[in-house]
């Protein structure tokens, strides 16, 4: 039944994308295609965040990894476009595989550190090995037209089509699994891991699938993104890629995927507005950096405002109930009030594979006989 | 000695969640004296407490000492203000030493009486003496109910707040326990609000007894009228 | 032989680097179970305002106090404004606000400052020791001994204030258990935010202390986060001491590995022993508490 209702706006959404890009200019196109690609990327990682309960600041890591595998693969072994898109998601995905297992007992701030650092060291290797990566200058590479399109369709246009399609195909994927036992079960190892467990749970299995996901996510968006630009340098695979996915996801609403749909609309269309913005008004010099203040200031307000992100405005908007954004974030919270250490203290809080920490409490009240919301003296 | 200080609790309602704990609660405790706040599980005793030490807003009502108003004031300001509150089975600071516990008390005396006042306390608690240098952690349960205590002490309060310092403890330390207490008050004239589960014990060395159920005041009397209100006794306090 | 003592000497002065962040780190988490993933980037900033008062002509000594000074305040400004409101709501949140924050701090410096590397003076010259024909290499250069002294001078000097005064007793009454300490009338905002000022001191010192090294634009200071990060958890997170044994260990490691093995990538080193560490010794080397897995 979902699986037909998905299909049937998959194929609603395709057609409406495909005749949208033959209307639109050149530019326009390619930035139909960036928005796609990126949208797969925001897609897997608000599955890993907002639906396995885990965090990764580092997965422009795996879009480097997808990105330089098209770009290899196109060049040396001269596959078709599809088979290079699908070999990156899965080479992404093993990596996806090797770090979800390195990171499959930590949680919270240990395992954003390491992501982080897989953010900040991968790129590192295109320096190292600069007769294959090609060092600072990155890799070219060309793509044409199929055939049977004709000789004068234009390239940003089927750019657009690979992009759109693979998109629509990603989230249907995805879709399916978060309403299929998949989904289910990484809810339940966000909610509470260790009641997942005692239920019989492999946790440690369904977070390492919930990481290969999302980093094939992450592969095939840069494998797309680097076909629209036909280039792939560490320079575009920065520590602040891996920050503006989690921005998207987090504006988009954490685990939503019709968020990730928003955040990536965002993340591909507002920084040139910006950093446009920010020339005419005579800030030529640092114009590039005005959007990535941008993203701090969306991440600060937002968290500390509308933790639920715009998807989660629009349904209560909606008045829509169910299983909301602002839920996904509260069964975070609801878990880590549920383990939370009662008397306050900090000791069993750093176990980075146990208990959920205790949180940051300046007038937490020790409770034993309670374990409710209490109404505490603010300091 | 600092001058102990009436506690007067007026009409409070208070709690946690939808429904209130306290509901309209009215005590006075007069200075240098020993109230015991007695009743079952769930009637609201270690409530009361920590709306008087602040944890806990008051929804209605009002708290005082003398004359000065705790209603609504933080926790860290009523502690400074001479309150002092000895919570139920914890309050130790397992990762600081003895002494280190002790002088977090002290820190809230003039910098002249501190020395004094430590050296008083080791001699009045000789167990906290031998064990000044080790943390708090190594100490058994009693030990940290006597250093609890100690260091409640040593910030020289003006109302000293007790829930269950008896809990846990093996008989023989909840009779020395006790009768520090009652030293207390007869020595230092300290106004103590004592909640208890060992009724009988509790009422042996009190001047007051309050009795609570489901959140209001159901008994107020002499300590000695209420013990031998046998009605009463077994009704509401199991003996 | 060389070439050991070589990068032992180097590892140590790099290694207490990363034991400096660590250490920030130690103490903004001690307090608030917060990890302030914003630390690189605060310590760039600083940077950034002492050599726009070392550009205006004041002495390197006058920036550098300076940019002490800048994270001291720094450091108290993001305990009050950014991460304060996220008490007691989940960790995820102030995850999220502190890397937001990061980015924040990067974007404004490129916006104010340009991202171009910037040279940044150093305070001593980073010319190698001789001991006859014996070359000691970079590490036991004045530069290298000023950054010994300066890091272990500062952590001697928090561990006698946490030890021996009472504003180091109320500090760590707070971090241990925020209830009692209320109980016993401390203001546990005030410490808290007093740590995180400390803290900021610290990133801002061990920035200083790099920066000549790494060259200064906004990014420079995330390699050095990453790798005070794994020190601090070498070490456990809850133990100062733990963040500047991690630190020599992890420098010294780090060291002989991109000596020997000649390898360019000490991040991936760096990430290959984080990820050992945690899978083998979660809570660090140094935590004594261990969680009952159920």
């Amino acid at each position: 039944m979902t699986l037909a209702r998905h299909v049937g706006i998959a194929i609603i959404a395709t057609v409406v994308l495909l005749a949208l890009s033959s209307k639109l200019d050149s530019f326009r196109q390619y930035q139909l295609a960036q928005v796609a690609a990126t949208v797969i990327a925001v897609a897997g990682l608000t599955v890993l965040i907002g639906i396995s309960g885990q965090i990764s600041i580092g997965h422009g890591a795996f879009m480097f990894i997808g990105g330089y595998a098209t770009a290899l693969i196109v060049m040396h072994l001269k596959w078709p476009l599809a088979a290079a898109i699908l070999a990156s998601g899965l080479v992404a995905g093993v990596a996806g595989a090797i770090m979800g297992v390195a990171a499959a007992r930590l949680r919270g701030p240990y395992l954003a550190g390491a992501t982080l650092m897989l953010a900040v060291a991968l790129p590192a290797v295109a320096f190292q090995w600069q007769g294959v990566f090609g060092g600072d200058q990155g890799l070219d590479f060309t793509v044409s037209t199929p055939g049977f399109l004709g000789a004068s369709f234009q390239l940003t246009e089927w750019d657009a089509w690979v992009c759109c399609l693979s998109a629509v195909i990603v989230l249907v994927l995805l879709a399916n699994a978060l309403r299929s036992r998949v989904g289910r079960n990484w809810r339940a190892v966000r909610d509470n891991d260790t009641a997942a467990a005692l239920a019989g749970l492999n946790v440690a299995k369904l977070r390492v699938r919930a990481f290969i996901v999302s980093a094939a996510c992450a592969g095939i968006s840069g494998s797309l993104l680097a076909v629209t630009m036909l280039n792939v340098t560490p320079g575009a695979f920065t520590l602040a890629l891996s920050i503006q996915l989690l921005t998207a996801v987090v504006l988009g609403g954490v685990g939503s995927l019709a968020g990730a749909i928003w955040g990536g609309i965002i993340l591909v269309l507002v920084p040139p507005f910006l950093t446009n913005f920010a020339n005419s008004h005579g800030f030529s010099a640092g114009s590039a950096s005005v959007p990535i203040v941008g993203y701090g200031l969306v991440l600060i307000v937002v968290m500390l405002v509308f933790p639920a992100g715009i998807q989660g405005g629009i349904r209560r908007l909606l008045g829509l109930a169910g299983p909301t954004a602002a839920g996904q974030v509260n069964a975070l919270g609801r878990r880590w009030q549920l383990a939370r250490n009662p008397a306050g203290r900090g000791a069993a809080a750093e176990n980075p594979g146990g208990r959920a920490e205790a949180g940051y409490q300046i007038a937490a009240s020790e409770a034993a006989a309670n374990d409710g919301v209490t109404e505490e003296g603010t300091p | 000695m600092t001058k102990a200080a009436s506690l007067t609790v007026t009409d409070v309602v208070a709690g946690y969640g939808s429904a209130p704990v306290l509901n309209g609660v009215s005590i006075t405790a007069r200075p240098g004296t020993i109230t015991a706040v007695l009743g079952a599980n769930g009637a609201g005793k270690t409530t009361l407490l920590r709306t008087i030490s602040g944890f806990v807003r008051t929804r209605a009502g009002q708290v005082s000492m003398d004359d000065i108003s705790l209603t609504k004031l933080a926790p860290d300001h009523i502690a400074r203000s001479g309150v002092a509150h000895v919570p139920e089975g914890q309050g130790v600071i397992t990762e600081l030493t003895v002494e280190e516990n002790l002088s977090l008390g002290l820190l809230l005396r003039p910098r002249a009486e501190r020395a004094g006042a430590l050296d008083d306390a080791y001699r009045r608690f000789a167990v906290l003496a031998d064990r000044r240098r080790s943390l708090a952690a190594t100490l058994s349960g009693g030990e940290r109910q006597i250093l609890v205590i100690a260091r409640a002490l040593l910030s020289a309060p003006r109302v000293l707040l007790l829930d269950e310092p008896s809990l846990g403890l093996a008989p023989r330390i909840v009779a020395q326990v006790l009768d520090l207490i009652r030293r207390l008050r007869d020595e230092a004239g300290l106004t103590v609000l004592l909640v208890e589960q060992n009724a009988r014990g509790a009422l042996s060395i009190a001047d007051r007894g309050v009795v609570l159920n489901l959140g209001t005041v159901v008994a107020e009397a002499d300590a000695a009228a209420l013990a031998a209100d046998v009605q009463l006794r077994q009704h509401y306090l199991g003996f | 032989m060389q070439e050991f003592v070589e990068f032992t000497l180097g590892g140590i002065t790099d290694g207490l680097i990363y034991a400096a962040i660590g250490l920030s780190l130690v103490l903004g988490w001690r307090g608030t179970r917060v990890l302030n993933f914003a630390q690189g980037g605060m310590a760039m900033f600083t940077s950034y305002i002492a050599l726009i008062v070392v550009d205006a002509g004041g002495s390197y000594w006058l920036g550098f106090v300076v940019a002490l000074a800048s994270g001291l305040l720094l450091g108290a400004v993001v305990e009050r404004v950014v991460v304060r409101p996220t008490a007691g709501k989940p960790p995820f949140n102030n995850l999220i606000v502190t890397i937001g924050l990061l980015i924040l701090i990067e974007g404004v410096a490129g916006i104010i400052y340009g991202s171009k590397n910037r040279s940044f003076p150093a305070a001593y010259s980073i010319v190698g020791a001789k001991v006859g024909n014996f070359a000691l290499g970079p590490g036991s250069s004045p530069s290298a001994i000023f950054t010994a002294a300066s890091v272990l001078a500062v952590a001697l000097l928090l561990a006698a204030l946490f030890r021996f005064t009472p504003v180091g007793l109320r500090m760590r009454a707070s971090a241990f258990s925020g209830t009692v300490a209320q109980l016993m009338g401390v203001r546990v905002g005030r410490m808290t935010t007093l740590g995180w000022a400390l803290a900021g001191l610290i990133g801002a010192l061990a920035g200083m202390l790099v920066t000549p090294q790494t060259f200064l634009y906004p990014n420079s200071m995330d390699s050095i986060f990453v790798l005070g990060f794994t020190a601090a958890v070498i070490g456990g997170l809850d133990s100062p001491v733990g963040a500047i044994v991690g630190g020599l260990l992890l420098g010294v490691l780090l060291n002989y590995v991109t000596g020997y093995v000649g390898s360019n990538l000490p991040e991936l080193a760096g990430l290959a022993i984080l990820v050992l560490v945690l899978m083998f010794r979660p809570t660090g080397l140094f935590t004594s508490t261990a969680t009952r897995q159920v």
